[in-house]
């Protein structure tokens, strides 16, 4: 397996990784006189799974806000398939398919889970203001047609049973897998997850990593992660990324990363003598 | 039927329609709190400022006519038309989209991510602002506005009334059609909400900033769309209370009657507007009718506010407003 090749890799488990998707060249970002990210370079493969981890503070939440237009970098070129990406607001970035989730869950409270898993395909719905005004022509089969998709999903994901649940109601765990959904429904063609296990109990860590394993394996959506679970990591990944202080330090497969000497003594420490 | 109970059911009658006129302001006050949480202090103003514009449109008024005047030293007053009510009301609708868009370029888009009180102020300034607008564009004198509703006596309730209780209740024509455009719009609106994907992407904007930018939903879209929305049913109002009470500034103060009636029926609903201003318009005037007489009247000036009150303290979010669960 050579993961460098241009061309794409075969997984051991023989899942078949593309070209380059997504691109980062010497990203910096800084808050102030703060540099949350240092000149950072990676590249996400087409159908692959990469995580973004590393220490409190590293600096990986500020990288997926700049892949998802929340913030803009300073310096360095975000590119993504194969075009290079100019400053764009985050609306515009998930128009191009790029849908994420957020660390503390950004849900509509007031709304349905059915509701808030259907705003995830507005941007695929093309009616015009004045055809839903008037609920006319083209509006209530393109309602129909984008509700089938959301029911399709919402089976994918086996909660069916809370479709009408005001989401506000529902636990952390649940509320975690109805961001995925809304997030899924979009159809990205690469999707970021900030921190999707944060705060659950084994079980539901356990059902979270299959989901999006099965995410990626059925429709073949490339995902982005970050994670604190050093565990949970090595076992989803195809590649890793490491980043302490706002600079990279390691990226390479899941074994590659663990052996990095630089790695282990951001996660262990070291003593500076 | 005893007179007493007849009279009283011709003021709670008249105060049910009062209260639509309270309601279609509670309204737009509801529309922009829901997508924006913004208490938009200027919806009274937006009302006045609409049918200020509406009147001047339809008798070709020179905007600015003083200004214009009192630089060049010209004479102008007139266009000399007077358009059809349907153009002239289409013309004003298309000012306040405009506005709205002005709004959300010159105020809004500056205070992104800003507390709510600061929005706030920047109401109350607007509010301000629009006033003397309004002033400076089209005059400070009282006008009347005559789209052709109809107005006075309806004689079929009268005769109806009086041949089943011997006594004819007076109701306005202009009330009646009041309810009917009051009733109209709120059924529109609430389906628009409720089942289109704007309607949808305006709920997730009210919702969470963040989580709808990152669906893909342009705020400064949204924002222009519910403004929009506020200043159409900010003209129907003004419509309705210009023809009632002649267009004029005190027409901005009708603002703080949908405070009451947004208290009421809670800030977020709303079918609550509409329930909240009939309960507020029926009630003073069956309060005025029963026991204002005892206390010595002008019971009206406030009783909306004492039974706002009463709710502020028994039920803070309204008849029909979300609970707010905080967990901790």
């Amino acid at each position: 397996m050579n993961v460098a090749n241009p061309e794409g890799y075969t997984t051991p488990d023989g899942r078949r990784i593309g070209g380059v998707l997504m691109e980062m060249k010497n990203i910096t970002l800084r808050f102030g006189g703060v540099n949350a990210i240092t000149n950072i370079s990676f590249d996400i493969r087409d159908g692959e799974i990469r995580a973004i981890i590393g220490p409190n503070g590293a600096g990986k939440s500020s990288m997926l806000n700049v892949i998802s237009g929340f913030y803009v970098p300073q310096e360095g070129e975000v590119w993504f398939k194969g075009y290079k990406r100019g400053p764009m607001k985050p609306y515009q970035v998930a128009r191009l398919g790029i849908a994420r989730t957020f660390q503390n869950i950004a849900l509509f409270d007031g709304m349905s889970v059915l509701d808030n898993i259907m705003t995830g395909r507005l941007t695929m719905m093309k009616s015009g203001l004045l055809g839903q005004a008037i609920w006319w022509g083209g509006a209530q089969r393109e309602e129909t047609e984008n509700r089938e998709k959301v029911e399709k999903i919402i089976d994918f994901l086996e909660i069916q049973n809370i479709r009408k649940t005001p989401v506000g109601r529902l636990p952390y765990g649940l509320k975690k897998r109805v961001e995925l959904a809304r997030a899924l429904a979009a159809e990205p063609k690469l999707l970021l997850l900030d921190e999707p296990m944060a705060g659950m109990n084994v079980e539901e860590k356990e059902d979270m990593s299959r989901f999006i394993l099965d995410v990626n394996d059925e429709f073949g959506t490339t995902i982005a992660l970050i994670e604190h679970d050093m565990g949970v990591v090595m076992d989803l990944s195809d590649r890793v990324v490491v980043m302490d202080y706002g600079k990279k330090i390691g990226d390479g497969t899941p074994d590659e990363v663990r052996n990095n000497q630089d790695v282990i003594d951001a996660y262990l420490g070291v003593s500076h003598d | 039927m005893p007179d007493q109970l007849l009279y009283a059911m011709e003021a709670g009658l008249n105060g049910l329609m009062a209260g639509v006129m309270y309601a279609l302001v509670a309204l737009g006050f509801v529309l922009i709190f829901k997508a924006s949480g913004i208490f938009n202090y200027a919806q009274g103003v937006l009302a006045l400022f609409a049918a200020l514009t509406l009147v001047g449109l339809q008798d070709g008024q020179v905007p600015f006519a003083h200004l214009i005047n009192a630089v060049f030293g010209t004479d102008l007053h007139s266009f000399g038309w007077t358009l059809p009510a349907v153009v002239a009301i289409a013309l004003a609708a298309g000012v306040m989209v405009l506005l709205a868009v002005v709004i959300e370029k010159l105020v809004l888009q500056h205070l992104v991510n800003q507390a709510p009180i600061i929005l706030f102020m920047a109401t109350i300034g607007m509010a301000y602002f629009l006033e003397g607008l309004g002033d400076l564009m089209w005059g400070a004198d009282i006008k009347k506005l005559d789209i052709g509703l109809p107005q006075g006596i309806n004689e079929t309730i009268d005769t109806l009334t009086y041949n089943a209780f011997g006594y004819g209740f007076f109701i306005d024509n202009l009330d009646i059609v009041a309810t009917v455009v009051a009733a109209v719009l709120v059924i529109s609106l609430t389906l628009f909400s409720q089942y289109t994907k704007y309607g949808r992407a305006l709920r997730a904007v009210a919702d969470d900033h963040q989580a709808a930018l990152s669906v893909g939903i342009s705020l400064r879209f949204i924002w222009v769309l519910v403004w929009s929305i506020a200043g159409i049913v900010a003209l129907v109002a003004g419509i309705m209370w210009g023809s009632k009470s002649g267009v004029q500034f005190s027409l901005s103060l009708i603002a703080l009657k949908a405070l009451p009636v947004l208290m009421l029926g809670g800030f977020t609903s709303i079918p609550g507007a509409i329930v909240g201003g009939l309960i507020i318009g029926m009630g003073e005037k069956l309060f005025e009718f029963w026991i204002g007489p005892m206390i010595g009247g002008a019971t009206e000036n406030w009783f909306a506010y004492v039974l706002a009150l009463v709710f502020l303290v028994f039920r803070p979010q309204g008849l029909f407003g979300e609970k707010i669960i905080e967990r901790v």
